[in-house]
Order: C-alpha cells, then sequence, then structure tokens
C-alpha cells in the first residue's frame, strides 16, 4: 500500500516571496498546507533598547527603519507621542504637511504591496508597473527633505523644513495621475482571470477572527470590522479631512486587495483636501534645544499603513526616554498566517502573505 | 514537384556530393549531417536571439529599457550571458542522486533539439518527413516531463521536488487535450506526416478550418513549454525554481537552452500545424514567411507570459480536464461531421 508522509517546507530565510527576511516552516501535504509557522527575528536590532540610550530626537531616525517603505508614518507617531508627553503643541500648517507626508507615503507603500503581491502571483510586470508610480513619489520626498526612503522629515514639534511651491505643484500633479494610474492597474491586474481566481474565496480571515488576533488596518477593513484610527483619534489635523474607510466584506485575499486599492483613492481625496487647504505660518513649534519631557508615559496610535502603530514612552524626567515600547501592526497581522494558509495549497501561503503585507523590519523591530 | 530556393540549393549540394563521393549511402549521410548541424545552430543562435528579445520585449512592457550596455543597444548581451555561466562555479549539491541529477539537463536538450528534424522549414525541406511525423513530434515533446522529473527528484531538496511532481501532473492535464484537439487537423488532412499538413494548407489555413483546436493548442503549448502564466514547474515565487533549483553554471544553461528552443518549437509548431507553415504570399520565399510567422508566435507567447500572472497548480489541472479535454472531443466530433458534410456536397 501507498503511504504518504507530511513533510514540513523551509520557506526562507532565503525565499524569494519572504519580502524580506522571514522564514515560513509549512507543514505540507503534498502540496496541500497543513500549518505555516513563522519564525521571526532575523532582523532584530533591537530598536526599543537602542531608544532607552539616545535622546528623544536622536530617537526618530530610529523609527524610519521600522517599517522602512512608510517611514513617514512612523515619524508621524513617535514624534506625536513624544508631544504628547511633552504638551508641545504642532503648527497648523506643520500638521497639514505631515498629513500629506503621510499619505503620500501610504500610498507609496501601497504600491510597494501591490507591486510584491503581483510579483508573488508570478506576474513581474504588475511590480514594475507599481514600483514606477512608487518612484513618483519617493522623488517628492526628495524635493521635500532629501531622502526617499527613510525620510526622517517629521520632527518632533513639526517637520523638518518647510514645504516648498515645487513639492506642492508636483504632488498636485501626483494626486491628478492617480485615477488613471489605478485605472491601469485595474486593467493589468484587477480584472484579469487568473488574478481574480487566486485571490477570490482564498485565505479567508472572518471578523470574529480578525478581532480575536488583534489585526489592524487594511487586513481588519478588509474582514469587515470599521476601524480606523484616523477616523477614531482623529489625530493631527485628520479630523478636518473628508474621506471614507473603504470596508472588505468576505475577508479574502481579493478584499484585502481591494482595500487597499480604494484607500489609494482615498489617500489622494485627503492629499487634495490639504493641498487645498495649506494655511500658512511656521512648520516648526518652539521646541527646547534640550527636551526633557516630564515625568510620566505616553500612548500615541496613529494609522501606518499596516495598521495600528502605537508607541508607548515612559520618561524619568531626563532627556532620553526610560522604555518605549512599539506595538507594531505587522507582527501582530503575521499571527494570522497559519490560519490563512491551512487548507490552502503551498502557492496560496505565498498569496496570503503578501496580502497581510508585513514588514519585516517591523515585526523584527 | 519541390520549388523554392531552400530546396534547390539542397539538391544542388547533393548533386555536388554525388559527383565527389558517388556512393549514395554515404552521401546521404554526409547529407543528413549537414542538415542537422545547421539546425542545431538555428537552435543555439535562436537561444541567443531569443534572450535578447525577451529581455527586450519584455522590458518594452514592462515600462523598462532593457539591456543596453553590452555592444551596441545592448545586442550582445545575451553572448555576455553566455560567457557569464560558462565562467561559473559548477556546484555539485550534497546528497544528490549523481547520474541522474547529471544526465536530466542533458535528456531535456536531446529530446527539444531531435523535434526539429521534423519540422517542414519550406517546400520539400525537412530533415525526416516520416509518416507519423505528427505523432512522434508529440511523443517526443513529452519526453521532456521525465528529465524535469529526474532532475526534481535527484536534486536532494524538496522545492526540486516539488517542480519535479508538479511536471507529472502537468503533463498528464494537458498531453491529453493536445492530442485530442491536433485530432481535428489529422482528419482533415488525413495524414500524420508533416509536410502533407502543410500541403493541404495551400488553401486555407488549420486557423480557420480549426479555430476551436487552435486555442487549445495555444493554451497546452504554453503549458507543454512551461511559459507563464503557466510556468508552474518553475514558479520562482513559490518553489524558486522548480526542478531546476540546485543546478549552476553550465548545466542551468542547459536548461536554459531547452526552454528557449522549447518556445521556438511551440511558435514553429504553431506555424505548421494552424498558420500554413510556410505558404504565403509569392513575393517572398517559403522558408522567409515561415520563419516570419514563427517570430510573430513567438512574439505573441512572450507577450502572454509577461501580461499574465501564473496558474495555480489545482485550477489549471482542473481547467486541463474539465475545460480543454471536453472542448477537445466536442472539437473532434465537430470535425468528423464537417468532413462527412463536406463529402457529401
Amino acid at each position: 500500500m501507498a503511504q504518504t508522509e507530511k513533510y514540513v517546507l523551509n520557506m526562507g530565510p532565503q525565499h524569494p516571496s519572504t519580502h524580506g527576511v522571514l522564514q515560513v516552516q509549512v507543514e505540507l501535504d503534498g502540496e496541500n498546507i497543513v500549518g505555516a509557522k513563522p519564525v521571526m527575528g532575523y532582523l532584530h536590532r533591537g530598536i526599543e533598547k537602542l531608544m532607552e540610550s539616545r535622546t528623544y530626537v536622536q530617537c526618530v531616525p530610529f523609527t524610519d527603519r521600522l517599517d522602512y517603505v512608510s517611514a513617514m508614518n512612523n515619524n508621524l507617531g513617535f514624534c506625536m507621542a513624544v508631544e504628547k508627553l511633552a504638551g508641545i503643541e504642532v503648527p497648523e500648517r506643520a500638521e497639514y504637511i505631515r498629513v500629506i507626508c503621510a499619505e503620500l507615503n501610504r500610498i507609496a507603500s501601497h504600491h510597494v504591496f501591490i507591486g510584491s503581491l503581483t510579483n508573488d502571483l508570478g506576474s513581474a510586470t504588475g511590480m514594475i508597473y507599481a514600483f514606477r508610480d512608487r518612484e513618483k513619489i519617493l522623488d517628492l520626498f526628495n524635493i521635500i527633505c532629501g531622502a526617499r526612503m527613510t525620510a526622517h522629515y517629521i520632527r518632533i514639534g513639526g517637520v523638518a523644513a518647510d514645504a516648498q511651491d515645487e513639492f506642492l505643484r508636483d504632488t498636485q500633479k501626483f494626486i491628478d495621475y492617480v485615477p488613471e494610474m489605478l485605472d491601469e492597474y485595474n486593467k493589468l491586474f484587477s480584472g484579469n482571470e487568473i488574478f481574480q481566481a487566486r485571490m477570490k474565496k482564498t485565505s479567508i480571515i472572518t471578523k470574529e477572527m480578525a478581532l480575536k488576533f488583534g489585526m489592524s488596518g487594511p487586513n481588519i477593513r478588509a474582514s469587515g470590522v470599521d476601524y480606523d484610527i484616523r477616523k477614531i483619534d482623529k489625530y493631527g489635523a485628520y479630523g478636518k479631512f473628508d474621506f471614507d474607510v473603504p470596508l472588505g466584506k468576505r475577508g479574502d485575499n481579493w478584499d484585502r486587495y481591494m482595500i487597499r486599492m480604494k484607500e489609494i483613492a482615498e489617500s489622494a481625496k485627503i492629499i487634495q483636501q490639504a493641498l487645498d487647504n495649506m494655511p500658512e505660518g511656521p512648520y516648526m513649534a518652539k521646541v527646547p534645544k534640550v527636551l526633557r519631557p516630564p515625568k510620566g508615559d505616553a500612548y500615541h496610535r496613529v494609522e501606518n499603513t499596516r495598521g495600528e502603530l502605537g508607541f508607548y514612552i515612559v520618561s524619568d524626567g531626563s532627556t532620553k526616554p526610560y522604555r518605549v515600547h512599539i506595538r507594531r501592526p505587522s507582527f501582530v497581522n503575521l499571527q494570522a498566517l497559519d490560519t490563512m494558509c491551512k487548507g490552502m495549497l503551498l502557492a496560496d501561503a505565498v498569496t496570503a502573505f503578501a496580502t497581510i503585507d508585513p514588514l519585516m523590519g517591523e515585526v523584527d523591530c | 514537384m519541390h520549388s523554392g530556393i531552400l530546396y534547390s540549393l539542397g539538391q544542388s549540394l547533393r548533386e555536388i556530393l554525388t559527383s565527389l563521393i558517388g556512393v549514395p549511402i554515404l552521401v546521404d549521410l554526409l547529407m543528413t549531417i549537414i542538415c542537422a548541424t545547421i539546425l542545431l545552430l538555428i537552435m543555439a543562435t535562436s537561444a541567443l536571439v531569443f534572450t535578447l528579445g525577451e529581455r527586450k520585449i519584455c522590458a518594452f512592457i514592462q515600462v523598462r529599457i532593457g539591456p543596453n550596455r553590452v555592444g551596441p543597444g545592448g545586442l550582445l548581451q545575451s553572448v555576455a550571458d553566455m560567457l557569464k555561466l560558462m565562467d561559473k562555479e559548477d556546484i555539485v549539491p550534497r546528497g544528490i542522486d549523481t547520474w541522474l541529477w547529471v544526465l536530466s539537463p542533458i535528456l531535456l536538450l536531446v529530446p527539444s533539439a531531435l523535434i526539429y528534424a521534423f519540422f517542414p522549414f519550406d517546400d520539400g525541406v525537412i530533415l525526416a518527413d516520416v509518416n507519423v511525423g505528427l505523432f512522434l513530434l508529440i511523443a517526443i515533446t513529452s519526453q521532456t516531463v521525465l528529465p524535469f522529473l529526474m532532475g526534481g527528484y535527484s536534486s536532494n531538496s524538496k522545492y526540486a521536488l516539488i517542480g519535479g511532481m508538479r511536471t507529472v501532473a502537468q503533463m498528464l492535464g494537458y498531453e491529453v487535450p493536445m492530442v485530442f484537439a491536433l485530432m481535428g487537423i489529422v482528419m482533415i488532412t488525413g495524414s500524420l506526416k508533416m509536410s502533407a499538413i502543410v500541403e493541404a494548407q495551400s488553401d486555407v489555413w488549420f486557423i480557420v478550418l480549426q479555430p476551436l483546436a487552435f486555442l487549445i493548442y495555444i493554451i497546452t503549448a504554453l503549458v507543454e513549454s512551461n511559459r507563464p502564466p503557466f510556468n508552474i514547474v518553475e514558479g520562482e515565487s513559490e518553489i524558486i525554481a522548480g526542478p531546476f533549483t540546485e543546478y549552476t553554471g553550465m548545466r542551468w544553461a542547459l536548461f536554459f537552452l531547452a526552454e528557449f528552443s522549447n518556445l521556438m518549437c511551440i511558435g514553429i509548431l504553431t506555424t505548421t500545424l494552424f498558420l500554413g507553415g510556410w505558404h504565403g504570399p509569392d513575393f517572398l520565399p517559403g522558408f522567409c514567411w515561415f520563419w516570419i510567422k514563427t517570430f510573430l508566435c513567438v512574439l505573441f507567447y512572450q507577450w502572454v507570459g509577461w501580461t499574465f500572472p501564473r496558474a495555480r497548480v489545482d485550477s489549471m489541472l482542473s481547467f486541463g480536464w474539465k475545460v480543454l479535454l471536453p472542448i477537445a472531443l466536442i472539437n473532434v466530433l465537430l470535425t468528423g461531421v464537417g468532413i462527412y458534410v463536406y463529402n457529401v456536397m
């Protein structure tokens, strides 16, 4: 009699589709997945600990290296937490510039999502199209702060430099291009038969499961949970803008993809409003040269591209934080991988991983 | 009898050889060797040309520039690639099944070179015009499964093994509809001879008479040659490179060469079986038409490959068995009815 045996396949840390150094131990029965165990820590740099030995201002660049494809959002989260702790009022113009940068970076990060997803589905063409458009945003960042990925542009108390007219003009150009861009993506992949067959009804996460896992960001919204911190907390200038939170129904790969496509359009809407109502004034608050926040602690969360990014900072009154804890959305979201992969095929593991959209810099911290 | 530049060239070469040697068997042998050498050269050159073509076309589709540094406009890029591959270290992984592992790339290249003997390049220009030409072609092309499985099995790597297993599943799913689709052509022609199949298309190409078979053939040909969107055997985002994962340098280059040879082979087959082979308006000689059509077919296959994402294994197999096979059978039925009606009228 023929005998079959389950076996373990180590995907990663060197594998084309793990988007970084993640190892997934996939237990397989033929090509059917029995279980998937993510093994992380290959990119652990001890950022939380490193922050304890740096001044608050010196901590900001570390946040760039957390989720390095949406650095602006990370800067924003940390800076707002420190501002909360030290009681710094940020000028309105700075708030607006921050929103523009954060939303641009959200679009850029979704570009990476679309690119890596299509690449994992075997269409390198999709990747190049997404990255071509992401390049436009990186060029915008280049104009505003000279850096492209690890921006370190949002600082405690405001932003590093004022937004030039050139930046605002080019941003407007990009926003005008967004509908055309989405149309092209829809033509190239969303409408594709094979693409839909692979995305629809695969790796479903129900509402209950998503809540149980503590997921956040586009992943939980794809499961139909209306949870967007930009709407709930209305932090920064977000309360002043009118935008929708797209929600999914089934919580499958397709929903997770479509949510991000719709979010790009929503982000463009926010940026458009911010550009139209851009106030004049200073771009930086009066922040003391040596920042000594009073004793106490503060938690601030922002809607990062990947979900709820929280910074918990404890101050002992000195120039350095006593303790920093980072609630990383990718890390939490990655828990769902096993559930998403069970009962699927090996090819779906790659898709599931891509639609969770974790970033190893953030997972390992 | 036959006309065309290539045919007369061959005839005059044969006459010269006969006057020089005189023994008919030796002349035949020499002619065969010359033809085989030319075919191998065509195959090797086509790999070089298609590598560059693929890079450039792919770059065009992907809004990139493509290689443009080596030689004028990047023309020598594929030569540079070949040199690089030759220079690479020959890594033999530990724990492999040595014989199978070493033989796999060689055995893969042999059938893909062998089938060139059955292609009619021009009127009367065919190395082996055997009676069961089409049958032999299909038989030989399905041989490529074995080296893939050998490479996958012997590599001592799970990725390679999965890839090797996928080849077998894929062949089972696609060989059958393909054969049944080609059955229509054989029914109309009444012969398995390749030259007869081309001859039968002198008035109407089979793409007109057999549109269903043409569609099925395009899809199965993509599968057969592991081209995207059906390159599941070497689906790089899942199983790295499938059976070739553990091969490097020239061994890998043999796989690569076989892949491009297969690509050209399906281009040639599409041309021969459906697009009238070397038939075409008289202002160009037959072999020119043959190559123009072949290149257009290859371009089409590459275009498809660079546009679509990869299909999943299970959906691919069920598509083969549940959709393509019934359609192919219906096509056989329709063709039979058509031939009957034609004969009655």
